[in-house]
């Protein structure tokens, strides 16, 4: 089914929405070439706004423009969306009930050159503390356009954590997704990875394969809404495999492992659990392999903690 | 404007005035300095300039106001209440459990707030995007914005300054409540905002200041705000710095310096509010106040 840049179909999505919806607006501060949405202004130039190095200022004009009926989507490292406009975006966007689409690119090991400064592992746990908002972590190029689609169509604020690089299409052009629903990937027996982004659910599937050939079936959950989270999915399989192993490109503290410890402790379900993810640490330069591998986020990892737990 | 309609003005001040100091001494507790140095200015506002509907709050095409110092809420609640918006019945209600007026504004609870405010510098930015959100629409409307000399402090009001002037924000009118006081002191010795007009003026914005307590002053200033922002492709944002006194016409406020957030109950608010009477009887024929104490 072919990769595309994860940035290229989150902005070719806005451009094609933008072209039948007057409403949609782009804010930017000083990483539109980052973020790619320099084919939104050239489509649409009287309509997309470059605050400068100015992030606060940036949520505030989304949180204004989305009171005058706009539906702006704001967009920066995931890093400054959400450590450095935490309090812009929980306030004049989230509090004030407004209809604000908050981007954060480069998340965790994906900041890769911009090191320990610019590699966010705690955006969604701050993101998760802020009631209402939903929180989205696209798998490949297909779930990331989509689910642009569905953040202009659904009124509310949204937190959208976007890899920029190419990713493999996990999903055919016609696939349907909703807020709040997973998609199983792989179906197993035995045990079940459950997976945030594509950089993890990647390391998933790779993972399920390689314990396949040593005879043990892996189911794959690709959880993309991470808020709300699909809580049934999870706990159907932790019913029918027993085994849940769950893998972020984040701190295991606060993000996907303490949201899936959240509903597996309440459910009363005998379940064994692991979280695979960054372990209280901060971020550091390298490439993105050698981070992945540096903080145990590859599937020779996930490999190694599934027999762990068998 | 003429001296009678200023006289009416400076009337509806007064019981603008005493409504909030009654709402807040009701209360036992709040913001009575930076909300009675606003009180001229929203009064003006809203019986003057603004286009709003108090039957239709949202109504699309509107003047719109960010109170982005949003602690002086309850003067907004005052002035709101007495235009028709909400009973003046709800004044009472200042923060108490479930009420529709909270200690700063809050978009979705009060009509005719048209902004959540409180976190300081925030509302400005928001101010520019609502007035940006208007531009697209080719609206004709007016966004006022009214920021703190304290408020000032935060980054993010130049942050929103700067793109403002940039992006010729002509609808776009603000005001900064210079009142020289804020939270833990003089504004000179916390932060000095000393320079203030040049800092405006090297952000790209029309400024002007006059006295904010002084409705034929603020009115010339707003109509010539208007004239400019009416001037095309060189039409500026306006900024207007309003001179103020932080506690203007609570006797037992005024002149304090720590006058920022104060505890008082309805004997001194009564008092307060018994003052200003006599001081309008006083104005309006002098000697009258003494002979009736009399």
């Amino acid at each position: 089914m072919g990769t595309k840049e994860m940035r290229a179909a989150y902005a070719d999505t806005l451009v094609e929405l933008a072209a039948t919806n007057p409403d949609i607006v782009v804010l930017e501060a000083d990483l539109m070439r980052a973020t790619g949405t320099g084919v939104f202004q050239k489509a649409h130039p009287d309509r997309l706004f470059n605050a400068g190095v100015a992030e606060a200022n940036m949520v505030g004009i989304a949180s204004g423009l989305s009171a005058t009926g706009k539906i702006p989507f704001a967009s920066t490292f995931a890093c400054f969306a959400s450590r450095r406009v935490f309090d812009q975006f929980f306030l004049s966007a989230n509090y004030a009930r407004l209809n604000v689409k908050l981007v954060g690119t480069d998340p965790g090991v994906t900041a890769a050159y911009n090191g320990g400064t610019h590699m966010p592992f705690e955006d969604l746990g701050l993101m998760r503390t802020i009631p209402g908002l939903t929180i989205i972590e696209p798998s490949d190029p297909v779930s990331c356009a989509a689910f642009t689609r569905l953040a202009a169509e659904t009124y509310g604020c949204f937190y959208l954590r976007l890899p920029r690089k190419a990713a493999p299409c996990l999903y055919a052009a016609e696939e349907k997704f909703r807020i709040g629903k997973a998609k199983t990937l792989r179906k197993g027996k035995d045990l079940c990875f459950v997976a945030l982004g594509s950089l993890m659910v990647g390391s998933a599937l790779a993972a399920a394969e390689t314990l396949a050939a040593e005879g043990i079936q892996a189911s794959v959950l690709d959880v993309l809404s991470l808020k709300p989270l699909d809580a049934e999915a999870v706990l159907g399989e932790a019913e029918s495999t027993g085994r849940i192993i769950s893998a972020e490109n984040h701190q295991i503290a606060g993000g996907l492992g303490s949201a899936v410890a959240e509903i597996l402790a309440e459910s009363g379900i005998r379940c064994k659990f692991k979280r695979v993810g960054i372990r209280d640490e901060f971020g550091q330069v390298g490439t993105q392999d050698w981070l992945a591998a540096h903080y145990g986020l590859t599937a020779a990892d996930l490999v190694r903690t599934a027999k762990a737990l068998s | 404007m003429t001296e009678t309609r200023a006289g009416e003005l400076r009337a509806i001040a007064r019981e603008i005035r005493k409504l909030t100091i009654d709402e807040i001494g009701y209360l036992g507790v709040g913001h009575i300095g930076g909300a009675m140095s606003v009180v001229e200015l929203l009064t003006l506002l809203y019986h003057e300039h603004m286009d709003t509907d108090a039957k239709n709050p949202r109504k699309k095409d509107r003047d719109w106001l960010v109170l982005s110092k949003g602690h002086a809420g309850p003067t907004l609640y005052a002035t709101l209440a007495l235009k028709g918006f909400f009973p003046l019945e709800w004044l009472h209600t200042l923060n108490t459990g479930g009420t529709k007026l909270p200690s700063h504004c809050d978009r979705n609870l009060t009509p005719g707030v048209d902004m959540t405010t409180g976190s300081l510098g925030q509302g400005f930015s928001a101010a520019v995007g609502v007035a940006l959100g208007l531009r697209m629409d080719g609206s004709g409307k007016t966004v006022y914005a009214v920021i703190g000399d304290g408020e000032s402090d935060e980054g993010q009001v130049w942050e929103a300054a700067m793109f403002a002037g940039n992006g010729g924000l002509a609808n776009l009118i603000a005001f900064t409540d210079y009142n020289k006081q804020q939270l833990d002191g003089f504004t000179k010795d916390i932060q000095n905002l000393d320079s203030l007009e040049e800092k405006w003026k090297a952000f790209g914005w029309f400024v002007q200041r006059v006295d904010g307590h002084d409705f034929a002053a603020m009115d010339a200033a707003i109509l010539a705000a208007k004239k400019q922002g009416a001037k095309g492709k060189d039409a500026k944002p306006s900024m207007i710095i309003l001179d103020t006194i932080k506690g203007k016409g609570c006797d037992f406020a005024e002149g304090l310096v720590s006058n920022h957030n104060m505890s008082f109950g309805m004997d001194q608010a009564n008092a307060a509010i018994a003052a200003l009477d006599a001081a309008a009887l006083d104005a309006a024929a002098p000697g009258a106040a003494a002979a009736k104490e009399r």
